[in-house]
């Protein structure tokens, strides 16, 4: 499937609901990739069944602060860098690349780079949403290690590195982002065409796209764009959606603590909701507290978005006195195997509640 | 006493307040040299009230001039746009995402030069200082006079913008020099985007407040003057010649303020019926809910903050068509009183409806004593259904709100709507953008990256609000009357001690010797 301009802003929409408030603004990430059909470059998605078992797909991606990106904007050619580094120490060349991420920016980087060189994107991704740190990939759960990886700045500097577990992978990439600027770009997850299909979270592109179209059509049809995306997502692998609050945002706390921004938005009920809603972030929405008591828990998607537009809000434009509407998404299975939930579980983020399904939490 | 004054497409409004009593209140066409418009409405009022001009402390003004040259692509400058941060910002070019026919009308003058900062203020490149002289050349060459300068990273550190400019104005003297720190906040291509149009105003902006002094010279009016601005707070004319994009949308601020304080309540809905548009806003405490999202403007995206409006294509001059099946989005505009049947022309309007079925008294009521009562029926549903459409879409839930009529065209909805717990016309409606005006206030605000580390974020806001409550005081603002209308918090990740930027906000009365009584 070649995508078009409206894919591509659709995309961009579905990308930041999948982000659940973080992954950053894919709006540069479009804008660039726009440059490239405008140039009458192609943007190549392929199916994941539609893989040789021996394709090398080299995933890229850009990490560190949005709040960064949306300022000291790309030079575009950095993810590419990354690439060919690693396609050096491999001594093979690229077939595919592939997002990590679907949430935000990182929908698009792969985009970016598969229209420069000529490479098909894979319609899959390693998160099925957007988290904060590059161990948080089901790629990792499964088997696949993230290194060798590649860091790249606009100056065309490039670290590569050789780290014993996907911890210390992500560990040591911070550093050197930090060094570049507080935004790099990176090549990662190295993998056989076999291996995404054992570990991807799959078709995570066109449902991004396909959440994008639904909001839009409804917006123009003049239907209510909540009703027509909680009646979509249960035709897709995220089978289970539901409206969990909606509200006036009555305080946004921010800090900044080890490098990622932590947050908490108070959300005042009106209209049927009564009560104090409570979402923690970090980077992303983690967890939805309705007077203290669990609402929604990572990794499940939690989602806010205006009451009116249905815009997904990210959590840095989050802000006192927006009307909101919270949704929830179940995510795929392969994301919430105990596996899978030892590396990007409430644990990993230092929450004390279990994970439970929001299925079970809003029966 | 003060005066308030509102410039918009179709009219002038002028009112003048004692305290909060209206003394006199007019309306007048807005005329092509605008000057005379505000002549003839300035006239109006001091001659109807008996104010002599020496008793006037001040003149507030609004106007939509410098958003109508952008959105009607008119007597706009040709920009050199300079962008300083390469290699990195390469891979979005400036005005890579505007409608290519206001790109056009600026030139496409886009250069991209080595420099830009780092959040933490170490340089991603030396300022290329040489490429700078470069990029003078070409605008001598081109006959440029206006130039905008964005630099990566500049609301953190300024440098590159002051030196570039520095340079610009020494190789091209006389030029006019926007630089994006100075309107816009972190948000590289919002910030350049607001600086570009800002500098495509450069000229229009000097003429326009020499245009605002001379009319009120010209009235014997010596008081110092105002312009207001989006947030509903004032500029002093030498920072509108400066910063004209800040005058943005403040129209549907003083209409909506305007029709708070005339209507005594803070929260509702406000229809402000103009001669093209209505525009529907949400009034929260007295002041207008602000737009979350990125705000379009003539098609190009800012991240100014901007009352949320929406603008459908109803008004007073809107063309009736079909029966009065279908109205607008044209409308004659201020040609309304050539064009409109009750005015001699041949276009029939909104107000050759209103006129017809007998609601209001304009014109020649005999020109359009020949529509037919089905058609005057027909228009009059499709008018209200309009209206009532939008104000519901602009609720944030069912409740119905009381929803305040202003504007020149609030003549147009004289039904009950069903979105509205009650429809509320207060006195002076017609000129509440005016009275808006004339009510903003002074503002002062501080927009900077604090350490955090060490100090608890009570104490740091204390800070900034504080800083920010000084700052409206040095403005103008009377001591006693400073309140915080805004704060935004935003931690930069990865920078060392929990640096966050804080933007703070306050706003309070203009000092104002009343005549005492």
């Amino acid at each position: 499937m070649k995508l078009d301009s409206q894919d591509l802003a659709d995309l961009a929409v579905g990308a930041a609901f999948l982000g659940t408030g973080g992954g950053g603004d894919p709006y540069i990430g479009r804008q660039m990739v726009q440059r490239c059909l405008d140039e009458g470059l192609s943007v190549d998605l392929v199916d994941p069944d539609e893989i040789g078992d021996e394709a090398l797909v080299i995933p890229t991606a850009m990490m560190g602060a949005p709040t960064v990106l949306v300022e000291k904007i790309p030079s575009g050619d950095e993810a590419i860098a990354s690439l060919r580094q690693l396609e050096q120490r491999l001594g093979r060349k690229a077939t595919h690349t592939m997002p990590i991420e679907i949430g935000g920016i990182n929908s698009t980087i792969p985009l970016l780079v598969g229209a420069r060189l000529g490479l098909p994107v894979v319609d899959a991704d390693g998160m099925g949403r957007a988290f904060p740190e590059l161990q948080m990939e089901t790629f990792g759960v499964y088997g696949v290690p993230g290194c060798p990886m590649a860091v790249s700045n606009e100056w065309g500097d490039c670290a590569l590195i050789e780290a014993t577990d996907n911890r210390m992978m992500e560990w040591l990439s911070r550093g050197v982002a930090i060094r570049m600027g507080g935004a790099a770009y990176i090549a990662e997850y190295a993998m056989s065409g076999a291996e995404v299909k054992r570990t991807a979270v799959p078709r995570t592109l066109s449902l991004a796209i396909q959440v994008g179209r639904v909001l839009r059509e409804a917006r123009s049809d003049h239907r209510n764009p909540f009703e027509a995306l909680l009646s979509f997502m249960p035709q897709t692998l995220y089978s289970y959606a539901t409206i969990i609050y909606s509200g006036k945002v009555a305080d946004m706390q921010r800090e900044t603590k080890n490098g990622f921004s932590m947050g908490r938005a108070k959300i005042e009920g009106f209209g049927s909701y009564h009560g104090l809603m409570e979402i923690e972030i970090q980077n992303e929405n983690l967890i939805a507290r309705l007077d203290g008591e669990v609402k929604a828990i990572v990794p499940d998607l939690i989602c806010i978005m205006d009451s009116e537009t249905a815009e997904p809000i990210t959590t840095e434009a989050l802000r006192y006195g927006q009307r909101v509407t919270v949704i929830s998404v179940s995510v795929p299975e392969i994301m919430r195997t105990p596996e899978a939930l030892d590396v990007f579980g409430p644990a990993c983020f230092g929450l004390p509640e279990p994970y439970t399904k929001i299925e079970d939490l809003s029966a | 006493m003060r005066i308030g004054i509102d410039v918009g497409g179709t009219n002038t409004d002028a009112v003048i307040l004692e305290g909060d009593r209206v003394i006199a209140a007019c309306k007048s066409p807005t005329t092509e040299d605008v000057s005379s418009g505000i002549s003839a409405a300035l006239a109006t009022v001091l001659d109807e009230s008996g104010v002599p001009a020496a008793a006037v402390d001040a003149v507030m003004i609004g106007t939509t001039h410098f958003t109508n040259a952008v959105v009607e692509r008119r007597r706009l400058l040709q920009v050199a746009a300079v962008r300083i941060g390469l290699p990195a910002t390469r891979g979005v070019p400036p005005m890579t995402d505007w409608p290519a026919d206001l790109a056009g009308a600026l030139g496409r003058h886009t250069y991209m030069l080595r420099g830009g900062h780092e959040f933490d203020g170490r340089e991603i490149a030396p300022l290329d200082e040489m490429g700078v002289l470069e990029v003078a050349k070409e605008i001598r060459a081109k006959g440029l006079r206006s130039a905008a300068i964005t630099s990566v990273f500049s609301p953190v550190t300024a440098v590159m913008e002051l030196r570039a400019a520095e340079i610009l104005r020494e190789e091209c003297p006389g030029i006019a020099v926007s630089l994006s720190h100075e309107i816009g906040r972190v948000g590289f291509l919002e910030r350049e985007n607001a600086a570009i149009m800002n500098a495509c105003l450069a000229e229009l902006s000097v003429k326009v407040v020499a245009s605002f002094r001379t009319a009120l010279r010209g009235k014997g009016i010596t008081a110092p003057f105002f312009i207001s601005q989006n947030d509903g707070t004032l500029m002093t004319p030498d920072h509108v010649e400066r910063y004209p994009v800040l005058t943005f949308a403040s129209g549907p601020t003083n209409s909506m303020r305007g029709a708070a304080r005339l209507a005594g309540i803070g929260d509702a809905m406000v229809v402000d019926v103009g001669g093209t548009t209505s525009d529907v806003g949400m009034l929260m405490q007295g002041f207008p809910r602000e737009s979350a999202v990125a705000v379009d403007i003539g098609g190009v995206r800012t991240n100014f903050r901007m009352p949320d409006v929406l603008a459908i294509g109803l008004g007073g001059g809107s063309r009736v068509r079909e029966q009065g099946m279908r109205i607008g989005p044209d409308s004659v505009g201020y040609e309304i009183t050539k064009d409109a049947r009750v005015f001699g022309g041949d276009t029939l309007t909104t107000t050759d409806i209103v006129v017809a079925a007998g609601l209001a008294i304009i014109g020649d009521a005999s020109r359009v004593a020949d529509i037919p009562a089905a058609t005057i029926d027909s228009a009059l549903a499709t008018m209200h259904r309009m209206v009532d459409e939008a104000v519901d879409r602009m609720k944030t839930s069912a409740d119905r709100l009381p929803v305040i009529l202003v504007g020149g065209g609030a003549v147009l909805i004289s039904r009950d709507l069903p979105s509205a717990s009650e429809v509320i016309r207060p006195e002076n409606s017609g000129v509440a953008n005016a009275i808006g005006a004339a009510i903003a206030q002074v503002g002062g605000e501080v927009d900077r990256i604090y350490a955090m580390e060490g100090r608890s974020r009570e104490e740091v806001l204390d800070e900034a609000r504080a800083e920010a409550s000084a700052n409206a005081v040095a403005a103008g603002a009377a001591e006693g009357s400073v309140k915080i209308m805004d704060i935004e918090e935003v931690p930069l990740a990865y920078l060392p001690g929990s640096a966050t930027r804080i933007r703070v906000k306050a706003v309070g009365d203009l000092t104002m010797k009343e005549a005492a009584e």
